[in-house]
């Protein structure tokens, strides 16, 4: 496991708060996330766990505060963030593939447009993501004629396909079959051993157990705390961290 | 017994006098669609000089002027006359009609007669060529080979067309419209160059409607398929037909009728012929 | 064949005969009492009549040309004008925010007038303000009023159609580093126009029919060509023979918009 202190911060949050109409969703979140760290975020749905994420992609823009990426604020109203996205990759609960495109036309897409490469410039490479998560036979396929995992693992490719710096993770097995997950998860494993910066929500305790280097328990648009896997699950500090596990870990196999 | 005969007529004829006013003729009686009253359509609106100002109630202009002449000598007075306006190609469909004669302009054909019943001419209609100034300087002219080259307009109901298509046959398909008005709208957007009208409606539209309008030339009087003559359009099978009839040549013997024509119908004089 | 399917077998061989046999009564009283109308025979003369029907029908064929030809060459421009007019209620930038009101008024204004007045003001109004010719052609300025007319429908449905995707799809394409346009070529438009084809089918089909409505301000179509067989002839048959002629083209253009919204129904579902 690398050590957080001797690595350079890769993303950092400072005070960041965000409101939809009258709700508050995030109320000042600080965080540093060192490059090549895996950090899970966990916590009760409507914690701001996926609002978090998006703040950190400015795919929702932020209220107040700050988002540093290297160092540099991509959080400064007015910037054209299309450079910013391609260093930084995101997939969704939902996988939000393009229905009317196969998988490798959705994987190609960005690569071509706002990369301005030619298909048989970006083709090798994301043959090669394809066949490494062990999908080569299901390049031309349509999403719909994939199954969850493997629609997921499309996703996970697309964002990759853009040689991100940073990946944020949205709750991404929620959505699929139990017998599904873990073949989601092996890329994960697979990411993370790449050195890939990595922030996930989720939901799979075990998996943030074995695999991550810090975990935050979020908790109504709060970090409540935070601390390496053995210290939140084994050992929580806060009365709110513990129901929450209590809860979670009881009903978990 | 040609006495007696005589002295009835003449009776009669002394009655009928004073009493037309208060009381129909007897050929009209029953046969109106509203009793008592006689229901007249024109067109809507209806043109100069065939009524002017679009007023028909007020027995200004050609057709009103006959209108109220049919009506009197059927023994219906100025009060018993009731007007309504009807669309030129409303009337000559087949069907009942919502009145009991129509004036405007109407040819009579054979094939109208097949759907409506027309009566007597009261009018002899030369049918003449509209065109704008630009056009004529252009070269176009009173002669057949000229206007053959032009770009035809025409009212797709009415007679005009059956001349344009069989006596001038342009060389270029004509443009038809549903009423005047809107072959001379087309006429001044430069859509068409020429239209065909009876006369005294050309002369109109050239000298008012049209800011620069010249009637080109007129088809000969002689040849009796280029001579239109007007008639009141009724109902097919109409029972007021005898008694309009009637009305129209008692018009006309007694003068009349070229006693309106005179006064309403501007002489048509210097339209140069069509070879 | 199992107990379910006996069953259903026998299921559908009753419904059958009894649609059948319904079906037959229905048609059998048609044809019986119809006829027993006191003005049937004035009526099948007037529009039934088979000689007439026979020596009009090919002018009628060849008029109805023209209606497909100004078909062919309007729908593309309302189609082209549609997107663009979708694309400009779309934008979010405020300094193309002249453009979302543009396309508020245009769709607002000729929404709201009936296609025949458009006809007479344009096709009339404009060459008069001294066009030569053929710049002043009706065929022209009546094809305008067409796409004026129409585009604003079309564009409707688009837009109905761009909102109709989810958010989600241009989160995700935003988040790839796409920018907004090719988010919206490459993205949303392809989505979008495909859910709305059948739609927009229905606006093609009444357009062609519409096309009729230039008969007004000059060309002779097959709603004019009718009109004077039906003067000429004292008889109103010519318009069923129109009548059947449009028929022919637009049955089969409602069927596949059917097929098609099927189609999208059953991929989506």
């Amino acid at each position: 496991m690398p050590e957080a202190e001797f690595s350079p911060v890769k993303l950092a949050l400072k005070g960041v708060t965000k409101s939809f109409g009258p709700h508050q969703v995030l109320k000042g979140i600080d965080m540093e996330i060192a490059a090549g760290e895996m950090v899970c975020l966990i916590g009760p749905s409507g914690s701001g766990k996926s609002t978090l994420l998006r703040c950190m992609n400015l795919l929702e823009p932020i209220d107040d505060g700050y988002v540093y990426l290297d160092g540099a604020d991509i959080s400064e109203p007015g910037l054209d963030l299309r450079l910013i996205r391609r260093r930084i990759g995101i997939v969704f609960q939902a996988f939000n593939l393009f229905p009317h495109m196969s998988a490798m036309d959705n994987v190609l897409l960005a690569p071509r447009r706002a990369l301005r490469k030619s298909r048989e410039e970006v083709m090798p490479d994301a043959e090669a993501l394809f066949a490494r998560f062990g999908l080569a036979d299901h390049m031309n396929k349509f999403p719909d004629q994939l199954s969850g995992g493997q629609q997921q693992r499309v996703a996970v490719i697309r964002a990759l396909a853009m040689r991100p710096e940073v990946m944020l993770f949205d709750e991404i097995t929620s959505a699929l079959d139990p017998e599904l997950v873990e073949e989601v998860l092996d890329i994960l494993r697979q990411l993370r051993a790449d050195g890939m910066t990595m922030v996930l929500a989720t939901h799979e305790m075990q998996f943030a157990r074995e695999a991550a280097d810090r975990v935050c328990f979020m908790d109504d648009g709060v970090i409540v705390e935070e601390g390496a896997p053995e210290a939140i699950f084994a050992n929580p500090q806060r009365e709110r961290t513990k129901a929450f596990l209590k809860g979670v870990l009881r009903r978990q196999v | 017994m040609f006495k007696t005969l005589s002295t009835v007529l003449l009776l009669t004829g002394a009655l009928a006098l004073p009493t037309a006013a208060f009381a129909q003729n007897e050929c009209a009686a029953g046969k109106t669609i509203e009793e008592g009253m006689l229901t007249i359509a024109t067109g809507n609106p209806a043109y100069y000089p065939w009524v002017i100002d679009d007023a028909p109630e007020a027995g200004k202009g050609f057709e009103a002027a006959v209108a109220y002449a049919v009506a009197e000598r059927m023994g219906f007075a100025n009060d018993a006359v009731k007007w309504v306006r009807t669309s030129f190609d409303e009337a000559i469909q087949p069907g009942a009609k919502n009145f009991d004669f129509n004036l405007q302009q109407y040819s009579i054909t054979e094939e109208r007669e097949k759907v409506v019943d027309f009566s007597n001419p009261y009018y002899s209609a030369a049918m003449a060529v509209l065109v704008r100034k630009p056009t004529m300087e252009a070269g176009a002219s009173a002669d057949l080979a000229s206007l053959k080259k032009l770009k035809w307009g025409a009212v797709a109901t009415t007679t005009a067309l059956p001349v344009v298509m069989r006596i001038i046959e342009p060389e270029s398909d004509p443009l038809l419209y549903d009423d005047t008005a809107n072959v001379a709208e087309a006429m001044k957007a430069g859509q068409i160059d020429a239209g065909i009208f009876d006369l005294p409606t050309a002369l109109y539209l050239s000298a008012v409607v049209l800011d620069d309008g010249v009637v080109l030339g007129q088809f000969a009087g002689d040849d009796a398929q280029k001579l239109d003559q007007f008639g009141l359009l009724m109902e097919d099978g109409s029972a007021l037909k005898e008694c309009v009839d009637g009305a129209i040549d008692s018009l006309t013997e007694d003068g009349t009728l070229a006693k309106i024509e005179a006064e309403w119908m501007q002489e048509a004089t210097g339209v140069p012929v069509i070879k | 064949m199992n107990r379910r399917q006996r069953y259903e077998a026998r299921q559908r061989r009753r419904s059958g005969l009894i649609a059948t046999a319904s079906t037959l009564i229905v048609l059998a009283a048609i044809y019986l009492l119809i006829p027993l109308a006191p003005g049937w025979e004035r009526v099948k003369a007037s529009f039934f009549n088979w000689d007439v029907f026979a020596r009009t029908f090919p002018t009628l064929l060849e008029a109805f040309l023209l209606d497909i030809a100004i078909f062919l060459w309007s729908a593309p421009i309302i189609a082209v004008l549609g997107l663009l007019i979708a694309l400009c209620r779309a934008v979010q930038s405020p300094a193309l925010f002249p453009l979302r009101i543009f396309g508020a008024l245009y769709v607002d204004i000729f929404r709201g007038i009936p296609v025949v007045l458009v006809i007479y003001l344009v096709g009339f109004g404009v060459p008069g303000l001294g066009l030569p010719r053929p710049w002043n052609s009706p065929y022209i300025w009546g094809t305008v009023a067409l796409v004026l007319t129409y585009s604003p429908y079309v564009a409707e449905i688009l837009r109905s159609g761009i909102e109709s995707i989810h958010q989600s799809q241009r989160a995700a394409a935003i988040s790839l580093g796409l920018s907004e346009r090719d988010t919206m070529r490459y993205v949303i438009l392809p989505q979008a126009i495909r859910r709305v084809v059948p739609a927009n089918m229905n606006i093609f089909i009444a357009l062609q029919k519409d096309v009729a409505l230039l008969s007004f301000i000059g060309p002779v179509e097959i709603l004019r060509q009718a009109g004077i067989f039906k003067s000429l002839l004292a008889n109103f048959t010519p318009y069923v023979a129109a009548a059947v002629i449009f028929l022919a083209i637009t049955i089969p253009a409602t069927r596949y918009a059917d097929y098609l919204m099927a189609r999208e129904r059953n991929a989506r579902g």
